[in-house]
């Protein structure tokens, strides 16, 4: 018997809008699927992108970077230059033919639980139809 | 006064002008590449007194190392130095100061139209020497050198971008006969007062290597047609890296991989026996060592919008992986995100230090 594939997302969060995003779609009681692995980062600069890559090629089905909306950074500017990397990791994901669409971006404030319910659950169906990673069963990485 | 001719081939009017400037007392050191008459070895030599010239071969088709690289632990500079470079080189020391890596201060920087050079394996062979009188023929001549290397086959970047003094060689037919010296700055043209030579007002025309310019750009797209990884997906990746040694040699002798301490090679990913069998209950057989894949693809994000195309990661490579054209390809669309052209400007800022509010909206 199949059983149905349940994605694994590795998300890295922003402790200051999409970690507390997520807290509060957790306190309202808001459905969001298991399929999220949340970790909480000071910000979303402070993600390498190389993190990113390594969940990637770790077998993560999606791998989801959540910070401020631009302009609302704790820090001030640091989404914008988590949002450059991240653009730059797209497009040396795109020039190798890698799924790109395996990695997203999302701004999600504190104040918006329901967002964050909603991308996890977009994200997870978006995932679900890709099928597994199969970065996950290549013993070359 | 914005150029000035010597009645004597390239190569020996970049001696001579070197001569000029340490012999006047110009500058106090020159760093350029050397030829040992004895043995026929190559080295980068921080030359100081005239006699050291002797053995200069300035412009020979070989790269050692990056030269921009090297300058970095020589500047800020007390004392004038000039430095011969290719342009690639240039670009790279461009790249390394804007991250702080070195200074232009009291630097005279000489470039040159560049033909390209040989791979190392070659410049190391013992019929190396014969070859190099029929090379700066066929590079005046506008030819692509058959056995250069293949960066520098497909280098479309050929021209120095920002050099304080230019050579004319490569597309330049009376290199073989004449040199051509254009002083692009004040720095240039008052330290080349006193050189003896036709002065003339000719600036630097890239016109007249569109020719060279052109066959270079056709050779690019037929390696990056042929390479394995074009667009191929992860197999193609494993492919093609599945090769990689991990000596991470290609990020070493890399200008603008900067870091003392590289990430790839710190503790974060030293890993230990439980992540070992984490991976192995899931894949049943690993490869090692791990992460090789893994460090091409950081390299590339953390650099490759910043590759100045100098090819020495594919000269390195012992096992024969095109690093440097994988690498120039992607860091072609990465730069184009940013329309940032690799040591073009040192006014120009790095992608990643900088941001426009309003930009790449798609992707949140």
């Amino acid at each position: 018997m199949d059983r149905e594939f349940t994605p694994r997302i590795t998300a890295l969060l922003c402790k200051w809008c999409s970690y507390t995003g997520a807290d509060l779609a957790g306190t309202s009681r808001l459905q969001y699927p298991t399929s999220i692995i949340a970790m909480k980062v000071m910000c979303s600069s402070r993600v390498d992108p190389v993190l990113l890559i390594k969940a990637f090629l770790s077998g993560s089905d999606g791998v989801l970077l959540g910070g401020c909306h631009p302009g609302d950074c704790h820090y001030e500017v640091g989404n914008y230059h988590a949002r450059r990397r991240f653009a730059i990791l797209k497009g040396v994901f795109d020039t190798l033919g890698l799924e790109s669409e395996r990695l997203k971006l999302s701004w999600i404030s504190a104040s918006e639980g329901p967002k964050f319910a909603q991308v996890a659950n977009e994200y997870t169906e978006e995932i679900k139809k890709m099928g597994e990673n199969p970065s996950k069963k290549k013993m070359f990485l | 006064m914005s150029s000035i001719n010597l009645d004597m081939s390239a190569p020996e009017g970049t001696v001579a002008l070197l001569r000029h400037l340490l012999g006047s007392g110009k500058v106090s050191a020159v760093l350029a590449l050397r030829k040992s008459p004895d043995t026929g070895a190559y080295d980068i030599g921080l030359i100081a007194d005239e006699a050291g010239l002797d053995n200069a071969a300035p412009v020979d088709p070989v790269m050692l190392a990056n030269t921009g690289q090297i300058l970095s632990s020589l500047t800020p500079a007390k004392k004038p130095l000039a430095v011969v470079l290719k342009p690639c080189e240039l670009r790279g020391f461009v790249e390394r100061v804007k991250r702080d890596q070195g200074s232009l201060e009291n630097v005279l920087t000489i470039s040159y139209t560049c033909g390209g050079v040989f791979p190392l394996e070659k410049v190391i062979g013992e019929s190396f020497a014969d070859a190099i009188p029929g090379y700066f023929k066929r590079v005046a001549s506008g030819e692509i050198v058959e056995g250069t290397r293949e960066a520098c086959r497909g280098c479309e970047r050929f021209i120095p971008s920002s050099a304080d003094m230019t050579i004319a060689m490569a597309g330049a037919p009376g290199s073989t006969a004449g040199c051509c010296i254009y002083l692009n700055t004040d720095r240039a043209r008052e330290l080349a007062e006193g050189l003896e030579g036709k002065q003339s007002d000719d600036e630097f025309d890239p016109a007249m290597t569109r020719e060279l310019a052109a066959k270079r750009t056709a050779e690019k797209e037929k390696i990056f047609s042929s390479l394995t990884p074009a667009g191929g997906g992860l197999d193609a990746l494993i492919e093609v890296f599945g090769k990689c040694v991990g000596c991470h040699g290609c990020g070493r002798v890399c200008p603008i991989c900067y870091c003392l301490l590289c990430d790839f090679e710190s503790r974060s990913f030293d890993y230990d026996l439980p992540y070992f069998e984490k991976e192995l209950a899931g894949k049943g057989a690993l490869r090692l060592p791990p992460d090789t894949i893994f460090f091409h693809l950081g390299r590339m994000t953390h650099m490759s919008f910043s590759c100045v195309g100098c090819g020495l990661c594919s000269d390195v490579c012992p096992v024969g992986i095109p690093v440097a054209h994988i690498f120039k390809k992607v860091g072609e669309h990465t730069a184009s995100l940013f329309d940032y052209v690799a040591g073009r400007d040192v006014e120009e800022a790095i992608p990643v230090m900088v941001f426009k509010e309003e930009e790449f909206d798609e992707l949140g």
